[in-house]
């Protein structure tokens, strides 16, 4: 049975326990002249509930849980010789899921019963042949253990997913006939239905700290295996960023670091003065007509993804500036360099910037402009003078708030920054960052077992850490900021 | 009053309260300060509206003629000893003529469309004509062939796409110096091109296989298309919206109407807060790492990512229904309290279908957020190089698909300059997915908002 049609078999078992628990308390209200103590509705509702939630989330918990302890057990029945020269068990593992996969398309194509299949030998019968035939490609030839491994899991897949069934329905029936039978006139059945859908609540809040939780240990699980492989010192404090597929790589965060913060800087530089001043103008300044186009295009701004602004940078604005002003200046022959990502990515913070210091200036009270007009100061010299100080923590605020966004931006330094891990300071030439190596590590063939890879949730680590540490620093000024006025 | 006041009046006032039709010098550079001023911030607000202008106007210009596309007409006559050697018409047999043998009839082909038309074609050798076409038609003709194995001996019409140069001809992109240098075209092709775009045997048309057709090789940016990668991204949203609309509404209903204040909902609002503020590619790994490693879902598949931008919008949604739920006056709750509704009857019967508007607002606009999301899908496999459609709902959520950022991403990664032109029609495509998005809620909220 197939987990689709097992969700659909709970959610008919569920209508059904409505439609019957509502007949139920009518008739035995009218076979004891009895009230009702709730609306009839609520009757099925409880039934239903009861029959639909815990066999749903046993079903869940079914679904994460097999994978892992199939995953286990048959981890362990893989010999170590069975592991190739300088391989993973991981590969091992992938190649075991691939193959058991095609056993199970080798059946559906009506060449083996079960019972062939469980007769198959690797030493005796050419399985990679037959397993291509079938579409599924396995890189070398199959070892007798690994092939073994493939069939007890797949026959523990089948067993899980068997029992996976009967528990859920069980799980269902029983709650659906002990819900039903219990129905009685004088049971409280809005406040038992209520209750339900009140922990359901609570449920749904709770998956905000799962996720968090997720986070926080799939990256700390991760760091310290990478940290099992490779020293801490080297990673926190070598100079060095050079990531070799067969070993012996120098790991060191500092020039990403740099790259990020270089980045981010020139980032801030770009959009803290204008998005300041934009803010400034159009709530100090500006008309009405020109408020009215000015606010939504920059509000346009602030919606547009970032794949789009990392495009820009790509076919536009590097080129641009390497074609213009660093090539006959003899800086650079880069069109992806830290100032082609920084540019960008000040464009990007601009909406963001002045959206938030926007608030802040609204946020600053009309009697402080008040009393500086009656002294006879200018409007730019009350803005200078009386605003921006009673705004000062606000804008700091935001301005933090701005550089975790930098820090954590992805899109725009993968496609403008380059991938070069340095140290300079010419801001034309190929420089990288954080996030960019994030990427790089993780995307295309990953093996979770090599230092090269699991690198990369270590600077994941480093980049939640700073980004979780500037916004809680931010909201914290922000916060002591609007008390101050309120 | 004493002397030094005295004798220093007539001066004061000659400084200071002297005519107010004359400035003085102090009044002069303060004013002079003031129109500085403003006129900095009207740079500031021109420099963000030109960043904007230049923004979609690159994206435009390089991206709007991925739109249209040079097609070739051509009657090709699908020669039977070539096709099917046995002459029996057997299905099995036509099958094992590779698409390399279909090349031939196609240079066949453009050899007599260009006599028909008139045009010397003796500058060019026979292959070169026929590398006019993409190499794509093959596969084409190879296709539509098994399709109708009866029209094997038949001359039939095919509009077959016309090489990713020649294309780039009739869009600027390739001109006769680039064309000299390059190994892919040569100056003489594009003179041919010329003459039988006057003859009518090449056509740029609307160019629909666009939305359609499914991702191509490096070779051949001519047939590369979006097909696959906005069904992956459908996909997502689906997922997207079925999980987090429903979690996100329930998580806000109990955080503004059920929690009691303590420490527990101080927790669950730091984290949501802080989940708002995380860098996205922080949930790539989160997905690579449970949802990919630890719970064994396939890579690349629609349902990771699907989950992985769930628990991303999850903070918007909620943020921004819980500021739906807030702007429902007291008054509604009371007066439904006052009649005998229980306090849930009251939320469900009551509030919530009168913050709906805003709630869906919310939901709209992170839906929007997770449609042009990148970075993390990058790492859960959504980069690979995917030519088959998925299945249809709810296994195709488990069948390897693309995502819309994410072909562009993998399109500006190519060699061939003619996939920047693609990136930036796709972005374009992304964008009108996401305007709409946005006038949908624009106009939900102005149609249903409420003022109390």
């Amino acid at each position: 049975m197939t987990t689709s049609s097992l969700f659909l078999i709970v959610l008919g078992l569920g209508v059904l326990g409505f439609v019957l628990g509502r007949k139920r308390a009518l008739a035995a209200s009218l076979a004891t002249g009895q009230k009702l103590h709730s609306l009839p509705t609520y009757y099925g509702q409880t039934v239903a509930l009861y029959t639909v939630v815990p066999a749903l989330l046993c079903l869940m918990t079914w679904l994460f849980v097999q994978p892992v302890l199939i995953e286990t057990r048959i981890s362990a029945m893989v010999p170590d010789s069975a592991i190739p020269e300088g391989g993973a068990k991981s590969l091992v593992m992938a190649d075991l899921r691939r193959i058991a996969g095609g056993l199970e398309a080798l059946k559906e194509a009506g060449d083996l019963s079960e019972d062939d299949l469980l007769a198959l030998r690797a030493d005796q019968n050419d399985i990679r042949k037959q397993l291509a035939d079938v579409g599924v490609a396995i890189g070398s030839d199959v070892q007798p253990s690994v092939f073994e491994a493939s069939k007890a899991f797949r026959a523990a897949e089948i067993t899980g997913r068997f029992w996976m069934g009967i528990v859920t329905l069980a799980l269902a029936g029983l709650c659906f006939v002990t819900t039903l039978l219990r129905i009685r006139p004088e049971v409280r059945a809005r406040n038992t239905s209520e209750a339900f859908v009140l922990s359901l609540l609570i449920g749904a809040s709770l998956v905000a700290i799962l996720t968090t939780v997720g986070i926080l240990g799939s990256l700390l699980f991760e760091t310290l295996n990478f940290f099992k492989m490779y020293p801490a010192k080297d990673f926190f404090f070598s100079t060095v960023w050079n990531p070799q597929f067969r070993g012996g790589s120098d790991l060191g965060i500092l020039p990403l670091l740099w790259g990020t913060l270089y980045v981010s800087v020139l980032a801030l530089v770009v959009a803290v003065p204008i998005g300041l001043m934009i803010a400034i103008y159009l709530a100090e300044y500006a008309s009405k007509p020109l408020r009215s186009v000015a606010k939504p295009a920059i509000e346009v701004l602030a919606g547009i993804p970032t794949i789009v602004y990392g495009l820009f940078a790509l076919i536009t604005v590097g080129p641009f500036l390497r074609d213009y002003i660093a090539s006959p200046l003899g800086l650079g022959t880069s069109s992806s360099s830290v100032l082609t990502a920084g540019l960008v990515m000040g464009i990007m913070l601009i909406p963001f910037v002045s959206s938030l210091s926007d608030d802040i200036i609204n946020a600053v009270p009309q009697s402080l402009r008040d009393g500086s007009y009656g002294l006879g100061a200018t409007r730019s010299e009350t803005i200078k003078q009386v605003i921006l100080p009673a705004a000062l923590p606000g804008v700091v605020g935001a301005v933090l708030l701005a550089a975790s966004r930098a820090i954590g931006e992805t899109m725009i330094v993968v496609m403008g920054a380059g991938a070069a891990a340095k140290l300079g300071l010419n801001p034309f030439e190929a420089m990288t960052t954080v996030t960019v190596k994030i990427v790089s590590q993780l995307t295309g063939d990953t093996e979770f077992a090599s230092p090269e890879t699991l690198v990369a949730f270590a600077l994941g680590l480093t980049l939640f850490v700073f980004t979780l540490g500037l916004n809680i620093i931010a909201l914290h000024v922000v916060r002591k900021y609007r008390e101050q006025y309120e | 009053m004493n002397d030094i006041t005295a004798t220093n009046a007539p001066e004061a006032a000659r400084k200071g309260h002297g005519s107010l039709l004359v400035q003085d010098a102090r009044t002069k550079a303060r004013n002079a300060a003031e129109t500085r001023f403003r006129r900095l911030g009207l740079v500031a607000v021109s420099v963000g509206m030109l960043a904007l202008v230049g923004l979609l106007g690159s994206i435009l210009s390089n991206g709007l003629s991925s739109f249209k596309q040079t097609y070739i007409e051509v009657e090709v006559f699908l020669d039977p000893a070539k096709l099917d050697k046995t002459g029996t018409g057997d299905l099995a047999q036509i099958a094992k003529v590779s698409t390399f043998g279909y090349a031939p009839l196609i240079q066949a082909a453009m050899l007599t469309a260009a006599q028909e038309a008139g045009v010397d074609t003796s500058a060019l050798k026979p292959k070169a004509l026929g590398a006019m076409v993409s190499k794509e038609a093959p596969a084409t003709l190879r296709n539509y062939v098994l399709k109708n194995p009866d029209k094997i001996g038949e001359t039939v019409a095919f509009s077959l796409l016309a090489n990713g140069r020649i294309d780039g001809y009739f869009k600027g992109r390739v001109t006769m110096d680039s064309a000299a240098l390059d190994r892919n075209v040569s100056p003489e092709q594009l003179v041919i091109a010329d003459e039988l775009k006057a003859a009518g045997v090449l056509d740029t048309k609307f160019n629909w296989a666009f939305f359609t057709a499914p991702d191509a090789s490096d070779t051949r940016p001519e047939a590369a298309g979006l097909g696959v990668a906005i069904l992956g991204s459908i996909y997502m949203m689906l997922i997207v919206l079925c999980l987090s609309l429903p979690l996100g509404v329930a998580a806000s209903i109990y955080l503004e109407e059920f929690a009691p204040k303590n420490r527990f909902t101080d927790l669950i609002e730091v984290n949501i807060s802080n989940l708002a503020a995380v860098p996205s590619i922080v949930f790539g790994i989160l997905g690579l790492a449970i949802f990919i490693n630890l719970v064994g879902l396939p890579q690349s598949a629609p349902i990771v990512g699907g989950l992985v931008l769930t628990l991303m919008t999850l903070p918007t949604i909620i943020i921004a229904t819980r500021a739906a739920l807030k702007s429902v006056p007291p008054s509604i709750r009371d007066a439904a309290l006052g009649v005998g509704a229980s306090k849930m009857q009251s939320i469900f019967h009551h509030v919530l279908p009168l913050a709906m508007p805003g709630i869906l607002t919310g939901a709209i606009i992170g839906l929007a957020q997770a449609l042009g999301e990148t970075a993390p899908l990058l790492l859960i496999g959504m980069v690979a190089f995917v030519r088959e459609y998925p299945a249809g709902p709810p296994d195709g959520f488990f069948d390897p698909a693309a995502a819309l950022p994410v072909q562009v991403y993998n399109w500006t990664q190519r060699g061939d300059p003619a996939f920047v032109e693609r990136a930036s029609g796709a972005i374009i495509v992304l964008l009108v997915f996401l305007i709409l998005m946005n006038i949908a809620a624009i106009l939900l909220r102005r149609k249903f908002e409420r003022r109390w």
